[in-house]
């Protein structure tokens, strides 16, 4: 289980490294030839795969283990938790192959007709496999909870993780037909021809529940942790299930969000993705002022009394707290993370931004900030839980969310004031545009990724800070006793145990007709307005290949 | 549940629905929308700038790996243009600077919308999708006159 956890973190230094070569490389600090620009694009094909589908998928399943054992107080079947690793690990390691070879340089989306290596392909479809198992592990352990306490409430950190795990489970049926039916034998040579509308909507059929997939590990840290952390309780029990309910049913039929600039879709069918898009930001509010009220409780009961008090009278900058550091600056970013999210569902403001470099710019707010932070406080509290070592460099370690703040203020500013100005995203910008060699030199953007350039660096220094944080951990000694616990939130309004938040099925039956509602007039239309299949392409040549 | 919690919620559900309204409003009222849906049509296969009437012009673009065909054109002041799009080989981005317009390029299919120019100037257009080796290059023109 520990390796579970570290894996992540390894692969992670990987990640960071790429990130920082990519702001340089986009302000022009790294400037190379025509083979540089390929280069950078294996870069961020592994930047994306490793930070955003590796990373988090790992430490989803890793922590979602910790949680059904320690919550449910049931035995895990050790077997299975060990497949699902290697499934997952054995996957990792040949798409990481694939890519690093230069046989796979797709970015994270695998875009056809651009055409990854079968190994790349085969290797997503491992790792995804390898976090069902992880997930079918779990059910019979639900299962027997509900059975053996028909009584108690299942806590809500199960909740979470199983309401993650369903949309999970859900959203990657699609992608993995994409993959293995669609993609695979095309890229083996065995189908010629395939249709890009379809691989387009099947993607982003799993992209954007990919983000919540992403974003509920913190979600349940903030409702099952953070108000312990505080002294203070959850506010409302019954909101907290309703919540993690309300994101089963409203993260999956809102892809087209992500496909508002393309072709071949009535524009009537993006905008009811874009309304139930607003449907999903409801439990996203709700959380917001749930956590708020907790914070308020918590120094009131602490014995602050002042109206407003409680916004700074927090435990910020407490060592032996550092858990509370990583999640309330993760909250804090989100605001800005979740407002620029509804910017860009915005439908026709989506013309505004779609692609530029305020994309990038807006979900480093979201997955490179909540997200990141959360996996990064969680990874060294369950380490050290787990090991009983105590953490070393106190002070560095809760520094270390305020410095990646920092930097990611600077960052996020720059890509999103840059794609504001049309900067464009997945570009290596230092070859043309912000060099000033170039008929295509743009100065605006050469402003505007020198501060990307200077927020990437101290994201990337704040990084190096926590991997040092970690690895003094890691060679420290034991102290022996091993007492592992979550700090686990009670509710101030515990409600009475009502079926409406007690039973996943009647949500994931809502959850499969909003889809249907949302996927088959669309899935239509791909197949009705598209003419002819897409041979498959390598990004060096303009001709295509023919079997 | 307690009374600050049902306000909160219902609170939150007024300020969506406000959104989506206005975002309604704008797209089908105000008629600023987005991408249209055509079906494909196999004969475009060349880029060209044709005239409907006097201030209406429509552009054919295909992109290809890694240019804009066509990769200029000339435009008087307050012309509508609409634009066609379709893509040769990979998928591409179509994106004019200082202008809300922005566009996917899919093997396959065409893609359309209508944008106004009233303003003097030239604008570039550029390719925001990658697209292999030479997507840092890959740009167009559209010189108002
Ligand atoms: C030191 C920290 C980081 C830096 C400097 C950094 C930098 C960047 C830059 C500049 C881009 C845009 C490149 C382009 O479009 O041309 C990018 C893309 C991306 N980053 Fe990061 N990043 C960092 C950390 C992270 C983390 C922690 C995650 C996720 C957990 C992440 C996820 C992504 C994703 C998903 C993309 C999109 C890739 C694509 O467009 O295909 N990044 N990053
Ligand atoms: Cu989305
Ligand atoms: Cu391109």
């Amino acid at each position: 289980m520990l390796l579970e956890l570290l894996i992540p973190m390894l692969l992670l230094v990987l990640g960071v490294y790429l990130g920082l070569i990519q702001v340089l490389s986009r302000a022009g600090v790294i400037r190379g030839d025509s083979i540089w620009s390929l280069k950078y694009f294996e870069g961020l094909t592994l930047h994306g795969v490793v930070n955003a589908i590796v990373v988090t998928t790992f430490f989803a399943v890793a922590f979602g283990n910790a949680v059904m054992v320690y919550y449910l107080k049931n035995k895990i079947n050790m077997t299975w938790v060990w497949v699902s690793f290697w499934v997952m690990m054995i996957g990792t390691l040949l798409a990481a192959w694939a890519i690093m070879s230069g046989n796979a340089t797709v970015l994270y989306t695998f875009y056809a007709p651009l055409k990854a290596h079968p190994l790349f392909y085969i290797g997503v479809a491992l790792l995804v496999v390898g976090s069902w198992i992880a997930f079918f592990n779990w059910i019979p352990m639900y299962l027997r909870f509900r059975k053996e306490h028909p009584e108690k409430k299942t806590p809500i950190a199960v909740v979470g993780t199983l309401a993650n795990f369903v949309i999970w489970f859900i959203a990657t049926v699609p992608v993995a037909y994409e993959v293995l039916v669609i993609l695979l034998p095309w890229s083996l040579g065995y189908v010629s021809e395939i249709n890009v509308m379809l691989t387009r909507v099947l993607f982003w059929f799993f992209g954007h529940p990919l983000v919540y997939f992403w974003l509920l590990p913190a979600y349940i840290m903030y409702y099952a942790f953070l108000p312990k952390l505080v002294g203070s309780k959850i506010y409302s029990d019954f909101a907290a299930r309703l919540v993690f309910f309300l994101f089963l049913i409203f993260s999956i039929p809102v892809g087209l969000h992500h496909q508002f600039a393309e072709p071949s879709i009535n524009p009537n069918l993006k905008l009811l993705h874009a309304v139930f898009t607003f449907g999903v930001a409801l439990p996203s509010l709700i959380t917001a002022f749930s956590i708020a009220a907790s914070l308020e409780m918590g120094a009131h009961l602490r014995g602050h009394k002042g109206l407003m008090s409680w916004v700074y009278r927090q435990p910020f900058f407490d060592k032996n707290n550092y858990l509370f550091a990583y999640l309330i600056v993760g909250l804090l970013i989100f605001i800005v993370g979740g407002a620029t999210g509804i910017l860009n569902a915005s439908y026709s403001m989506n013309n505004l931004v779609h692609n530029t470099g305020f994309l990038p710019g807006h979900f480093h707010l979201t997955v490179a900030g909540p997200v990141i932070l959360a996996i990064f406080g969680m990874t060294v509290y369950m380490y050290s839980n787990l090991t009983g070592k105590e953490v070393k460099l106190k002070s560095l370690n809760v520094a270390v969310p305020y410095i990646w703040a920092l930097g990611l203020t600077f960052f996020s500013s720059g890509l999103m004031v840059g794609g504001l100005l049309g900067e464009p995203r997945r570009t290596n910008l230092g070859i043309s545009y912000t060099n000033p060699d170039s008929p295509l030199f743009h100065s605006d953007w050469q402003i505007t990724t020198a501060i990307t350039a200077i927020g990437g660096t101290i994201m990337f220094i704040a990084a190096l800070s926590y991997f040092t944080v970690l690895i003094a951990t890691m060679a420290s000694k034991s102290k022996g006793s091993v007492a592992f616990s979550f700090p686990t939130s009670e509710a101030y309004h515990d409600e009475k145990n009502i079926s409406l938040v007690k039973n996943f099925a009647p949500w994931i039956l809502v959850a499969v007709v909003i889809i249907l509602i949302a996927y088959v007039p669309t899935i239509k239309e791909a197949l009705e307005n598209t003419a002819g299949g897409a041979l498959p392409y390598l990004p060096t040549n303009p001709v295509p290949i023919t079997p | 549940m307690d009374r600050a919690e049902k306000f909160i919620i219902s609170f939150s559900i007024v300020v969506l629905v406000l959104f989506v309204t206005g975002i309604i409003i704008v797209a089908k009222g105000a008629g600023i929308d987005i991408a249209e849906c055509v079906p494909s049509d196999k004969t475009f296969t060349e880029g060209r700038l044709g005239q409907l009437d006097e201030h209406t012009y429509q552009a054919y673009y295909v992109a290809k790996m890694w240019a804009f065909e066509p990769r200029e054109i000339e435009i008087p002041l307050e012309s509508e243009l609409d634009i066609f799009l379709t893509s040769k080989d990979v998928v591409h981005g179509f994106h004019i600077n200082e202008k809300a317009v922005n566009l996917m390029a899919v093997p396959g299919t065409i893609n359309k919308y209508r944008v106004k120019f009233s303003k003097k100037g030239t604008y570039e257009i550029v390719c925001h999708e990658f697209c292999g080796t030479g997507h840092q290059n890959m740009v167009g023109k559209i010189i108002v006159k």
